[in-house]
């Protein structure tokens, strides 16, 4: 008797098999004759062959996950190069990227975005360059010219009409944004903004040109610059720095394809599931750009400590090593002092569950080969 | 044996002065040390209660010899209280918080209340407290009344290091201990203490504990002369202010000297506690080192807990250089024989040993391998000696214990710092070998990271039967052959190993009888396969059939060889390169072995014998396979030279004419720069693109040489098949040899640093050409000319800068990763647990599996085994 599909769906339920093996045989039997014996054959081999697979109790996966992460460290380069294709906007690679993520830092170096479009605004190239305009931030430098008169003690602002029209703005806007920010009247002629500081004097003068400078005056703050990309049929938009939470509400962008490099923004927008699986991803990435490879059994597990309690936390003094329950695994890690006086006025007490406090007190350790204890049976 | 005791928890806490009076052995009262007859002065710092450090006395408070007695703490009264440098901040925050006259928490008692229950729960829940206590201080400084007692309250200022101004007059050390000294217990409980182990008012020290002369001995130098601890030296300079200070205080000296005093003292006992306090300067010894005081024992990579504590120096180890031997097995060591006869393992006499064990001690120690010491059952040891030796034999009986020599397949442990990973320390056999080097097969290289140009390696032999067992079962180098990090052997053939089997297994080369007998010489093998052919009426054979002899039977595998010249169409098994490896029931039928199939990091071949027959089969492959390997190049022959890069005219002569062509291009590019005339590419400046532009054209002129040289570089040349089989070097490597050397850069960019506007005084300001900014054309061969010689040591730094900063910043993120993760641990259910207890995932990476063994539970296996099972019923 042949098997259909659904008897064989049916017949790999309830059994202990991860659902990728599932998956396998699935595919592999697809379309192909199979008698009952012969899945009950091959169900058998592949649970014996997956029940070897697995990991034995008392493994010091820990270590093991810290080593396979920290080994290929030595082989990695310090340079930051341009990321694949868009040779606009700079990433952060190799060591220090793998560094920046395993300390949880709340702003990586270059943090950059990639965002997808939707349906009809992603074949559009005009659509495409009309939302890249619209998130990338504007400062009065996109928009003309600034100068001082300093006879007039005042502030010139010169506007490009063709930027204005190009990003969307008018000058009537731009005058109102001023005034916003800075609570000073802006006197406006045309395409000509006249701003006098609060006092005449030259060093307001300069301060007051340095503020307008760094305005943003459309756009998403701290989103410096947008490259737009053909990838196969699509337009994809390159962004240096990154801020998913406003670019998600904009028209034409699709809130379920924005990617960030910026971890810890993931995990407040997004939650800390996601920010899990950022780090799985960014890591396992920074480790495949340089060409080396590594389980990601091993990515999982630090992603995991890293996030357990429900808040991202630093691989390092002030995340999961500082947090430790054991006195002495802290003092013997950094700060020591500090760890140890703390300690006395608290009254702590070290139970001597981990690692390092069992080799500080000269004791076996719980883990492995040390988590067993063996007795003879006498016959 | 003896169970040994277990420390069950460690309990901190403060000493409150009461407790240590009681604890202390003896009252110091004297600074002075030894006597002018050498011998301790009674209640001086070194008196015989605290300890003994000199041989031949004992302990006068617990009559143990120097080595058992641990020493015995005494005490300094100290004539006014002194603040604890180390709470400094913790005064600070308690005395804002607390009234100034009736010294209770100023919080009201439901927000008491709250804050302690806060503070408990967390305390359950094993979690960090810091934030609720910071409350607590904060909110209780906010009150400017006592809600008790009403009075007003001042504020207090804190001043580096260690002052408390209140309301303009500074507060003493007294001051602030009687404050302390009347908060209830309830109230310190809210703010994160234990009254129980430590009351406030024991922060402000009045007694000074003395550490027992063992943490502070004194060393007798060859003068005679006798030279003290650092805090020793400090405790003197304690006790003269202590004295000093008592005596000005009982002759009535005026406030200003007694404060002076005061101060002095707290001055020391700071000193004393940490030498590194920010705006107290640094105590220091007469030649002007600075002290180093207790913090700084503790403190950093070699202070107490991180050099003495969690790193332990042990016995029964050597170290040595390293020398390479291919006749060794993976999974051996040769040891010098003086490393040997100095090491040994334990022997228990027993019933049934009794007679090997009295033939070893008979052998005494000078006959390897023989005996070092003997222990007898009441723990006393014996030196075996050539002359006692045939004596202490006839008394050994049951219960005696033997220290054996290291002997021909003992089991060590091999180390190669740094230890990255756990494939740094794997077990060994021992091998007992003439010479003063560890020798090791080079195939054990790569897991080590070792080489030969002087490294040392560490040994250490496992003493008792359960750490053999460990290092037999679990560390041996074959269970090791596969990599937890990505499941693929990380042991295999290297350089010459892969050249070899390269060489050997490349083409169809007929190889006669005696080739293949002085191939085959080292192994077991007495039947040769039948001939490929016969050739002028001899037979011959090729290397594939002699390669196909160290296969295991039933080996079926392709894979596309490591030197595939990735062709747009694979002809797979007629790729006429001889580039596809096909392997049928262990016969090599077609393609090279090279290091694609065997060679480390990749080994094809070793990675499928592993997961289909057992580690142990795949060791014996990997011993085999280097044997013949090596055999197989002296078949052939190998060698490199400086001729291996010479190319002829014709070729030179071309190289240089794209060479030229590459500069009057960037010539032209330059030009068209300075007109203005150059586009620039989207988002750039044209500075920017200009660099780009002479770069790429450049980078260009380099390749095209290197591909003019590649055409007179084939297989015939020695270094094209060590960078092809992927023995050593890379055709890059030979490029910049025979051709040409190519750009210089700094971060990515040509040398633009020097003078201003120019590299070297040899060009013009501001030109920027080829060779002005760092391009090489010559090759490594030709000669680099003094100007190219100079760009190419500044991109040679560049690179050996970066090295050293890789090292210490990867070498951290080891350590912190370590740290955080060490104590992860899978349990019995499946999930992975800290050692508290704590889950962090409920199945190990989402679905079990152990990442060395990852390729059992992959999608590739599951189709492997379909159609192995629907190939069975058809047949």
């Amino acid at each position: 008797m042949i098997l259909t599909e659904k008897d064989i769906t049916e017949r790999l339920v309830g059994i202990d098999l991860p659902p990728s093996i599932k998956e396998a045989i699935q595919n592999g039997l697809k379309g192909v004759p199979v008698r009952s014996e012969q899945l009950a054959d091959i169900i058998s081999q592949v649970s014996s062959d997956y029940e070897h697979s697995k990991v034995e109790p008392c493994e010091a996966v820990g270590v093991v996950a810290a080593q396979s992460i920290g080994e290929p460290g030595t082989q990695m380069t310090m340079r930051t190069f341009h990321y694949a294709g868009v040779a606009e906007i700079n990433v952060t690679l190799g060591l220090p990227r793998l560094i920046e993520i395993v300390d949880a830092r709340k702003i990586p170096s270059t943090p950059t975005m990639t965002i997808k479009l939707n349906q009809d605004y992603a074949h559009d190239r005009d659509l495409a360059r009309e939302v890249a305009w619209a998130i990338e931030s504007s400062s009065i430098l996109h928009l003309g010219s600034i100068a001082t008169d300093l006879a007039e003690m005042n502030v010139i602002i010169e506007l490009n009409p063709s930027a204005l029209e190009q990003r969307k703005i008018t000058a009537e806007e731009v005058a109102s944004r001023l005034k916003e920010e800075t609570g000073l009247n802006v006197d406006q002629k045309e395409n000509l903004l006249v701003m006098i500081p609060k006092e005449p004097s030259y060093r307001e003068l300069l301060q007051l040109v340095e503020k307008i400078k760094r305005l943003s005056l459309k756009g998403v703050e701290g989103i410096k610059r947008v490259v737009i990309r053909k990838e196969g049929d699509e337009y994809i938009l390159y962004t240096e720095g990154s801020s998913i939470k406003k670019v998600m509400q904009f028209e034409g962008v699709d809130p379920t394809r924005i990617k960030t490099n910026n971890i810890s923004e993931i995990g407040e927008v997004l939650g800390i599931e996601a920010a899990r699986n950022a780090i799985i991803n960014e890591a396992t990435d920074t480790l495949r750009e340089q060409g080396l490879s590594v389980d990601v059994r091993h990515i999982m597990l630090v992603a995991d400590i890293m996030t357990v309690d429900g808040e991202l936390k630093q691989i390092g003094r002030h995340g999961v090593s500082g947090e430790k329950a054991s006195v002495l695994a802290r003092a013997a890690f950094e700060v020591t002092v500090n760890h140890i006086l703390d300690a006395a006025i608290r009254g702590d007490v070290d139970d001597l569950k981990g690692v390092t406090e069992n080799v500080i007190v000269g004791q076996p350790i719980q883990l492995g080969t040390g988590d067993v204890t063996l007795v003879a049976i006498k016959r | 044996m003896t169970v040994p005791k277990r420390i069950g928890k460690i309990r901190f806490g403060l000493i409150s002065p009461q407790e240590f009076r009681k604890m202390s052995v003896v009252k110091i009262i004297t600074a002075d040390t030894y006597d002018d007859d050498g011998f301790p002065i009674e209640m001086g710092l070194m008196d015989p209660r605290l300890g003994v450090i000199d041989p031949g006395l004992r302990c006068r408070s617990c009559g143990g010899r120097p080595g058992e007695c641990p020493g015995h703490f005494g005490h300094i009264d100290l004539i006014a209280p002194v603040i604890h440098v180390g709470f400094a901040k913790l005064i600070r925050k308690v005395l804002r918080a607390i009234c100034r006259d009736c010294s209770r928490l100023m919080l009201k008692e439901n927000e008491k209340n709250m804050y302690l229950g806060q503070i408990q729960e967390l305390e359950r829940l094993g979690q960090m407290t810091d934030d609720t206590v910071n409350k607590v201080f904060s909110e209780a400084r906010k009150n400017k009344t006592c809600p008790y007692c009403g009075a007003p309250q001042k504020d207090i200022k804190f001043e580096r290091p260690l002052s408390y101004i209140e309301d303009g007059h500074k507060l003493t050390a007294s001051d602030i201990r009687d404050r302390f000294e009347m908060i209830p217990d309830d109230d310190i409980q809210v703010m994160g203490m234990n009254p129980a182990t430590a009351r406030p008012e024991w922060i402000i020290l009045t007694v000074l504990p003395v550490p027992p002369v063992t943490m502070r001995p004194s060393i007798t130098l060859e003068s005679g002369q006798r030279s003290e601890d650092d805090l020793t030296h400090k405790l003197v300079d304690i006790i003269r202010i202590n004295q000093r200070f008592q005596e000005n205080r009982e002759a009535g000296a005026p406030q200003l000297i007694i404060e002076d005093l005061w101060e002095l003292l707290q001055y020391h006992v700071t000193t004393f506690l940490d030498n590194t306090v920010s705006g107290v300067p640094p105590a220091r010894h007469r030649s002007g080192r600075p002290l180093k005081t207790l913090s700084q024992r503790l403190k950093g990579k070699e202070g107490r807990f991180r050099g003495s504590l969690s790193g332990k120096r042990v016995n029964f180890s050597a170290r040595t250089v390293i020398s390479p031997d291919p006749n060794l097995s993976i999974g051996e060591v040769g040891v010098p024989m003086e490393i040997a006869m100095e090491l040994s393992v334990p022997m228990i006499a027993n019933v049934r040993n009794m007679e090997i064990v009295k033939t070893f001690v008979r052998r005494g120690p000078d006959r390897h391998p023989g005996v070092n010491y003997a222990t007898r059952p009441d723990q006393r040891r014996v030196k075996v000696t050539e002359k006692n030796c045939e004596e202490v034999a006839e008394q050994i009986d049951v219960g005696w214990k033997i220290d054996r020599q290291l002997a021909d397949g003992d089991i060590v442990l091999f180390n190669r710092q740094p230890s990255l990973h756990r494939m740094s320390i794997m077990s060994h056999r021992v091998k007992v070998m003439p010479y003063k080097t560890f020798r090791l097969n080079p195939a054990v290289c790569p897991p080590y990271n070792a080489d030969f140009d002087g490294d040392e390696m560490n040994m250490h032999v496992p003493q008792t039967e359960e750490a053999r067992a460990e290092a037999e079962i679990l560390m041996r180098v074959q269970e090791n052959i596969l990599s937890p990090r990505f499941g693929g052997p990380i042991i295999g053939g290297i350089h010459d190993y892969v050249t070899g089997s390269f060489l050997l297994t490349h083409g169809r080369k007929p190889i006669d009888r005696r080739g293949v007998m002085e191939l085959l010489k080292k192994f077991d093998i007495s039947e040769l396969p039948e001939p490929e052919g016969v050739a002028d009426g001899q037979p011959y054979w090729t290397g594939k059939q002699v390669f196909s002899l160290v296969l295991p039977r039933g080996l079926d595998l392709s894979f596309k060889a490591d030197f595939c010249y990735n062709c747009d169409v694979c002809k797979g098994a007629d790729c006429e390169n001889d580039a596809f490896v096909v392997i049928v029931d262990g016969q090599l039928l077609k393609g090279t072995i090279d290091a694609e199939a065997i060679g480390a990091f990749k080994g094809k071949i070793t990675d499928r014998i592993i997961k289909e027959y057992s580690p142990s089969v795949a060791s014996d492959f990997l011993d085999r396979m280097t044997l013949l390997a090596l055999r197989g190049i002296m078949h052939e022959g190998f060698s490199f030279g400086i001729d291996d890069e010479d190319i002829p005219q014709a070729a030179v002569d071309q190289i240089e004419e794209t060479t030229r062509t590459a500069r009057e291009k960037s010539r032209q590019l330059i030009a068209a720069y300075n007109a203005g005339e150059l586009e620039p590419l989207p988002g750039r400046t044209l500075d920017e693109t200009l660099e780009m532009r002479i770069m790429q054209t450049l980078g260009k002129a380099r390749d095209m040489a290197g591909k003019i040289a590649g055409r007179h570089l084939g297989l015939d040349n020695s270094g094209v098949v060590m960078a092809v089989s992927g023995a050593r070097g890379s055709m890059l490597n030979l490029t910049q040899m025979a051709a040409c050397v190519g750009q210089q850069s700094v971060r990515g960019e040509r040398i633009m640093r020097g003078y201003a506007g120019r590299t070297l005084p040899h060009f013009r300001p501001g030109d920027l050409g080829a060779e002005a900014h760092g391009f090489v054309e010559s090759s490594y061969k030709g000669g680099l000319n003094p100007t190219e010689f100079f760009f190419h040591a500044i991109g040679g730094r560049e690179g050996l800068v970066d090295t050293a900063i890789r090292t210490s910043q990867s070498g951290y993120l080891q350590r912190r990763l370590v740290n955080a993760l060490q104590d992860l641990e899978v349990r019995y259910d499946g999930t992975v647990k800290e050692t508290r207890g704590m889950i962090v995932q409920f199945q190990y990476g989402e679905d079990g599996v152990d990442a060395s063994r990852r390729d059992y539970a992959s999608t590739d296996n599951v189709k492997r085994i379909i159609k192995s099972v629907l190939k069975k019923e058809s047949a």
